[in-house]
């Protein structure tokens, strides 16, 4: 029937460039995000993400300009998240481009944030970012790029981001985030049936055989991966092929 | 000089990467996002776009005084509606229990069941959020270049059903199969975001932007 599933090449902006850590340590310059981007739409990409890690707020703006930039060449949807505290910042982004926001650490310390950003701003244009890490028998919701737990569980937490007008969760496994291992695709599977909204499975890529198994096992709507896009192990065109091969439905 | 067009500013959407999109492709045309009513009743063609709920549209169009502009122009020169900028065309939508939209054609509007099957044992996400192919029922000047069955970037959670079938012009199947365009003389309306649709996208603005219905 034609169901693609998005493959969603992500990247991380630390003031103006590209970056992309293990386990959020040993960052590795990889590339102006303009020119990346425009590669990555050449290769077929479904929508693209930016993450802002910048640690300056002052040094923000830098990510906007990016946007505007990337929005006025790159004609596919484009989603920013990374310091989205407030509808103002919601707002901003919207107009610099984006079309989607990502909101993380704001959602848990205020998640009425997220059904005022989904009244305001509409359902489709906010996503919510849940970073999770296995304790125990279940998965736990950690803030600050996996620093801080919060001892709320990553599948009730889910749910109720849904409810409060989310449209969209990015789901991102901390304990597989730049590990290369694959998808954590139980914690997948378990959000994606706990939640009637599209998830994005995000942590963990190392080949492609990973994406595939996100869709397969983990039941993703859609793929993210940052590092094996980057420093070119796979193009993205690459990927999609490989995907569609596997039984994957993909636009090519 | 170059043809005026005409991108209705209601505060629903993001209004940038349409105007962006269309000004890709129109050459030396002017491109404005624009709630001027004067502005828009002398531009050559008028987008329609829009994002967002049934109830919130309907009453920014009401705040920025825009409905007569955008009836007159729907009724008079080449108009390309996007995915609210469809909906609000017919009847009255299910969304936020029941609205009365601008009803120039008869028609509903109405959501997407939620309990239907997917292809991975879970049932189909609502919003349909990802590209989904087009396929026309007819020709038409809007499909140049663009091959039947081409993907297209979808996020939405109802979709139209005129009374009159002949107005639609191509659907989609997302769990059933949808109308995800319509077509009348000067009018044209698509559920979908040619703006954020890659090549098929652009190109689909392009015939806009070339069309002489």
């Amino acid at each position: 029937m034609g169901l693609a599933k998005r493959i969603i090449p992500c990247l991380d902006v630390d003031n103006g460039r590209v970056v992309k850590g293990v386990k959020f340590v040993e960052i590795r310059d990889a590339g102006d995000p303009v020119e990346v981007a425009r590669r990555y739409n050449e290769e077929g990409a479904d929508e693209i993400t930016f993450l802002d890690i910048t640690a300056s707020s002052d040094d923000r703006e830098t990510i906007v300009h990016v946007v505007e930039q990337v929005a006025s060449e790159v004609f596919i949807p484009l989603t920013v998240g990374g310091g989205i505290h407030k509808v103002e910042d919601v707002r901003h982004m919207l107009l610099a481009g984006a079309d989607k926001v990502a909101i993380n650490t704001a959602a848990v310390f205020n998640p009425e944030f997220v059904k005022e950003a989904a009244d305001r701003f509409g359902s489709q244009c906010i996503v919510v970012a849940i970073d999770a890490k296995r304790v125990d028998h279940h998965w736990e919701i950690f803030t600050h790029g996996g620093r801080k737990p919060t001892g709320i569980d990553a599948i009730e937490w889910a749910r109720k981001m849904a409810d409060y007008g989310a449209g969209e969760i990015l789901l991102t496994s901390m304990d597989r985030d730049g590990t290369k291992v694959g998808f954590d695709n139980e914690l997948t599977r378990a959000v994606a049936e706990a939640v009637p909204i599209p998830v994005i499975a995000s942590g963990g890529v190392g080949n492609l055989q990973h994406l595939v198994d996100g869709v397969q096992q983990g039941g993703a709507d859609a793929v993210l991966a940052a590092s094996i896009f980057h420093f070119a192990e796979y193009s993205v065109g690459e990927a999609k092929r490989f995907m569609a091969n596997q039984g994957v439905e993909v636009r090519l | 000089m170059g043809q005026k067009i005409a991108v209705i500013d209601y505060g629903m959407g993001n209004l940038r990467s349409v105007s962006k999109a269309v000004e890709h492709v129109a050459g030396d045309a002017e491109v404005r996002v624009t709630d001027d009513v004067a502005w828009i009743a002398n531009a050559d063609r008028v987008v329609f776009p829009g994002q967002g709920a049934a109830r919130d549209c309907m009453a920014a169009i009401g705040q920025h005084h825009v409905r007569q502009a955008i009836l007159d122009a729907a009724r008079h020169k080449p108009f390309l509606g996007i995915c609210m900028g469809l909906q609000v065309l017919m009847t009255r939508s299910q969304e936020n229990g029941g609205t009365d939209l601008l009803d120039l054609f008869p028609g509903q509007v109405v959501r997407f069941a939620a309990d239907m099957p997917g292809d991975n044992g879970l049932h189909l996400k609502i919003p349909h959020m990802c590209w989904s192919c087009v396929d026309p029922v007819a020709e038409h000047p809007l499909w140049d270049g663009i091959a039947p069955g081409s993907r297209f970037y979808y996020v939405h959670s109802y979709h139209v059903v005129p009374e009159d079938q002949s107005l639609v012009a191509a659907t989609t199947d997302y769990g059933v199969r949808f109308n995800c365009a319509i077509a009348r003389d000067n009018l044209f309306a698509v559920q979908f975001h040619p703006e954020k649709s890659a090549d098929a996208g652009l190109q689909l603005l392009k015939n806009f932007v070339n069309w002489q219905p």
